[in-house]
């Protein structure tokens, strides 16, 4: 057959079977036993033209409301922020999206230094020691946090706080099971995790107390506060943070965090339905050896001059396989690459001005909002989310809203019934002063 | 390649310089420390770099020249299979429909990505056989996870408590082992025999009432098929053990046999690999999980279910394993390979997997005076050689590796499977034409004159990179994982 990745001619193919002794390809598969041999073709969609296909994966993808064509008033977890113009040009350079994991530095520089890069760019905007070279997303990268703790602690419970994502809770409890580790939730008190609870619930058989910073109702948890509870029972201080956030609050590094992790996704990657975006994990130096994934060190070679090679790989599934810290393989390099250039773009200032511009925008919209006569659930700093009582359903109030497009926010009776009635409306910078206000208007309308 | 070093982007920082273009501050300014407790306002930046745009093009430029992908030359890489990565699936992914929508949508407003994630379900249940498929899991090793995580939960509910062992051949991959223990189970390996496959007689010796799976590549990492596959099949369910798929492999077997006629329970692809998303240097990748109806009630939250044409999210599915990732899984990578697989068609996966094998063939036959071949008999889509001729001379396998960088070439996977001394295993793909697997032997073939004649020349190898052989144990010993300011001054 004919294709246009497939470069096999019929003289080719003569010639290779020459090669080989043999008449038929059919003969390469003759040791598949005939029970289990699949006969003929594939019940699937016939091939289509690149003209064809486009036309037709453009139209299906037009069916979807996006953020570039509504105005996105949804978070939680997920943002539509800035993404530097510059960053897809980098990550299409094919060098880059068409190579592997650098097992062979001497042709892997860009890839394992860009890696270095980002180690370092994590480590400092979360205070860190170190960073490893990216994990799945930030909901894998906390279960891999609860793992470590308890490895480490040889301690067999997790305490989270009600105010972590909860689909990152979730996937915690998942991992837990795994490895018969308890996972107890720590209840919330005016939107930020119940200290008073915390005190009563810790006790020496927790490994690691998990708080989100700030937490999923965009409130900032107190981490100054909460550290001595934790470290005064000799639990690990995990904490799950916006890396964006952390560009004008105090990092976790320099309020006794232990470990560190989250999702880079605010940093020029796309939404994309979820995925794929890029969880990052920053721990202290003393747990420089039980972090998982991949770490790219700094080295020479036999001449002297600076290189990078992947290190400390002891700890790894190629070559511990049981006894590895985790079974991870294939990371998020390419999203992780995406965040370098969009933290580099940013820039020091930036990083500061854009954490900034989120908290002032937040504010605007929280203002507005209660002059219009809502009530806002929380009170205090918010950063990106305000939580708004609303006496339409959330669904009702959204369909509303996306006829003047605008996509409203996160329905939060879906994951807390004490919040039914309760909508999680997120602010980025993206969004203008008029779209804020056009928001708060047809809120407005929709309650008259 | 470029021979001189490029600066870390830290290092080309001038303060006052900015790369970027934020949206306008159009509401009022606030005080921080009017909202935020005392000390949780960042008092010292991050010190991230400050550059130009220019400067940050050129310097990832730079770094790019300094990188081998499948698009700058050829990449034998065995098990890994880094064919072609269309570019048609690169543009249809950023399509603004997909790239910019949210998780937490109406679904209403996201029929058209459901739809997608639907049909490539469909698509994999017929490629594997399977009754059904999770899009979930965001690579392989998560995949392998979220299948164990499944077949334990099978046999709790069946009151099974004590099937804490997971059986794994000699020649797997690491993620096999390195999974079963994040699942909770203990690792049992079982040896494979003298034409390498898996030794049916230490298979019996090691499974027992406390088997929970048997973890299998079919072809196996030798590249060699799994002849009496439904043997094994027999041994592991007559046991009340379940057979778990690790698909790494699929390339060799599309349209040939498919894992749920072998026998298999579960099944994990990698999309990135058989189904061209990209590598992207390390990820993301994208790994689906495929059962049957046994174990259909276990299957990761939320399912994605079609009724009268709407497509929605079923989260109330009471035995779930539960959440393995927030949201789908890398729908991104998902959409890459639904758009390859319709590029395709049947007749084209059949091709594909023809011509991998015809390639890995074509390639060992002409390499076997030259190199050991362990196995000799047809291999799949890759295949294992051995350096001990080689070694014997006093050059490894590791010096022809870094040999092969010379001609441009990345090199083999190296010792690995476990089981072949001095191992290399090479995997072509279908996507490289004939021109390139005789280049590519050439050069091969070359070194293996060169050990006889010149060792030196392979001993001292690579010449031509960036840089040279890197001090591993010094990286490893006194581990720098990150640029710091001060100490460069």
């Amino acid at each position: 057959m004919k294709h246009r990745y497939l470069p096999m001619t019929p003289q080719d193919e003569k010639a290779m079977l020459d090669t080989i002794g043999i008449e038929s390809i059919d003969e390469l598969f003759a040791d598949i036993p005939e029970k289990v041999r699949f006969k003929g073709e594939y019940k699937i969609k016939p091939a289509k033209s690149e003209s064809s296909l486009t036309k037709e994966l453009s139209q299906l993808a037009a069916k979807n409301a996006d953020s570039s064509t509504y105005a996105s008033f949804l978070g939680a977890g997920v943002y539509d922020h800035y993404k530097p113009i510059i960053v897809d040009h980098v990550i299409s350079r094919s060098e880059f999206y068409t190579a592997y994991t650098p097992y062979q530095p001497e042709i892997s520089q860009g890839e394992l230094q860009a890696i270095f890069e980002f180690q370092t760019m994590i480590s400092e905007l979360t205070g860190m020691d170190l960073a490893n070279s990216s994990m799945y997303d930030g909901g894998t990268a906390l279960a891999e946090a609860g793992m470590l703790a308890a490895g480490h602690t040889r301690r067999k419970k997790i305490l989270v706080s009600r105010a972590v994502h909860p689909e990152s809770r979730a996937v915690v409890r998942s991992y837990a099971l795994g490895q018969s580790i308890a996972v107890e939730e720590i209840p919330l008190k005016d939107g930020h995790t119940d200290l008073e609870a915390l005190k009563n619930m810790i006790d020496e058989d927790t490994a690691a107390v998990m708080i989100q910073y700030p937490n999923f109702f965009g409130q900032v948890e107190n981490l100054k506060e909460i550290e001595p509870i934790v470290h005064g029972a000799g639990a690990l201080f995990t904490v799950s943070s916006n890396p964006l956030a952390l560009g004008a609050l105090t990092p976790p590094g320099k309020l006794g965090a232990d470990i560190t992790v989250g999702d880079a996704q605010p940093f020029g990657i796309p939404e994309a339905f979820g995925g794929p975006h890029c969880g990052y994990f920053a721990v202290t130096k003393a747990l420089m050896r039980k972090v998982p994934g991949r770490l790219v060190g700094e080295t020479t070679d036999e001449d002297g001059r600076r290189g990078f090679v992947l290190t400390l790989q002891a700890r790894e599934q190629h070559i511990r396989r049981d006894k590895a810290t985790s079974n991870i393989c294939s990371n998020q390099a390419l999203n992780a690459l995406a965040a370098s250039v969009a933290m580099t773009a940013l820039g020091k200032e930036g990083t500061k001005e854009i954490a900034i511009q989120n908290i002032t925008k937040t504010h605007y919209m929280k203002k507005q909002l209660k002059k219009a006569g809502f009530e806002i659930a929380f009170d205090g700093a918010h950063f990106n989310e305000i939580v708004v009582k609303t006496a339409k359903p959330v669904k009702e109030l959204n369909a509303a809203l996306l006829k003047k497009g605008m996509i409203g926010g996160y329905d939060l009776g879906l994951s807390y019934d004490e919040f039914t009635g309760h909508v999680l409306v997120a602010v980025t910078e993206q969004r203008t002063k008029e779209e804020i206000d056009a928001f708060v208007q047809e809120m407005e309308a929709t309650h008259a | 390649m470029h021979k001189d070093n490029q600066p870390l982007i830290f290092e080309m920082t001038k303060e006052g310089r900015v790369g970027y273009s934020l949206p306008e501050l159009d509401v009022p300014e606030i005080d921080l420390a009017d909202l935020l407790p005392e000390g949780l306002i960042r008092v010292e930046s991050a010190d991230l770099p400050e550059v130009s745009e220019l400067d940050i093009m050129r310097h990832y430029t730079a770094l790019s020249k300094r990188n081998h992908g499948v698009d700058s030359g050829f990449y034998p890489l065995g098990s890994c299979t880094m064919k072609y990565n269309p570019k048609i699936n690169e543009s249809v992914a950023r399509y603004s429909g997909f790239a910019n929508i949210h998780p937490l949508q109406d679904e209403s407003t996201v029929q058209g990505a459901m739809e997608l994630m639907y049909d490539l379900q469909e698509h994999l249940k017929e490629i594997t056989g399977m009754d059904e498929v999770t899009l979930q899991p965001a690579a392989g090793a998560h995949g392998e996870w979220t299948g164990l995580m499944m077949i334990r939960a099978f046999h709790e509910a069946n009151g099974d408590f004590n099937r804490t062992k997971v059986i794994v051949p000699d020649s797997a991959h690491g993620t096999n082992p390195a999974s079963a223990t994040v699942a909770g189970f203990e690792t049992v390996t079982v040896k494979s025999n003298e034409h390498g496959l898996v030794d049916l007689e230490d298979l019996k010796r090691v499974v027992g009432d406390d088997t929970a799976a048997l973890m299998l590549t079919n072809p196996n990492t030798l590249g060699l098929f799994e002849e009496q596959i439904l043997e094994m099949a027999a041994i592991i369910h007559e046991v009340g053990g379940k057979l778990y798929y690790d698909g790494a492999n699929l390339n060799a077997v599309m349209s040939k046999a498919r894992p749920g006629d072998m026998g298999f329970d579960v099944v994990h692809l990698n999309l990135h690999k058989t189904f061209t998303g990209p590598h992207g240097g390390g990820g993301p990748g994208s790994g689906p999980v495929g059962v049957n109806k046994d174990l259909m009630p276990y299957l990761p939250k939320p399912v994605l279910v079609k009724k009268d044409d709407v497509f929605t999210f079923d989260y109330d599915r009471p035995q779930s394993i539960g959440r393995v990732k927030p949201f789908y899984g890398n729908f991104g990578i998902n959409v890459r390979a639904y758009t390859y697989i319709r590029s395709m068609g049947p007749d084209g996966l059949k091709a594909v997997t023809e011509y991998a094998v015809l390639n890995a063939n074509y390639m060992m036959r002409k390499l076997q005076p030259h190199f050991d071949l362990p196995y000799d008999r047809h291999c799949k889509h890759e295949f294992v050689l051995s350096g001990r001729r080689q070694k014997k001379l006093g050059v490894r396998t590791l010096d022809m590796a870094k040999r092969l960088l010379d001609f441009g070439y990345h090199p083999p996977t190296i010792y690995f499977p476990l089981n072949v001394e001095e191992g290399m295993m090479i995997e072509p793909t279908e996507t490289e034409s004939k021109e390139t697997l005789d280049a590519f032997i050439d050069a091969m073939i070359q070194i293996a004159k060169e050990v006889e004649e010149n060792p030196e020349i392979v001993q001292d190898a690579p010449h031509t990179t960036v840089i040279k052989r890197l001090d591993e144990t010094k990286a490893a010993r006194k581990p720098v994982l990150r640029y710091y300011k001060d100490q460069a001054e």
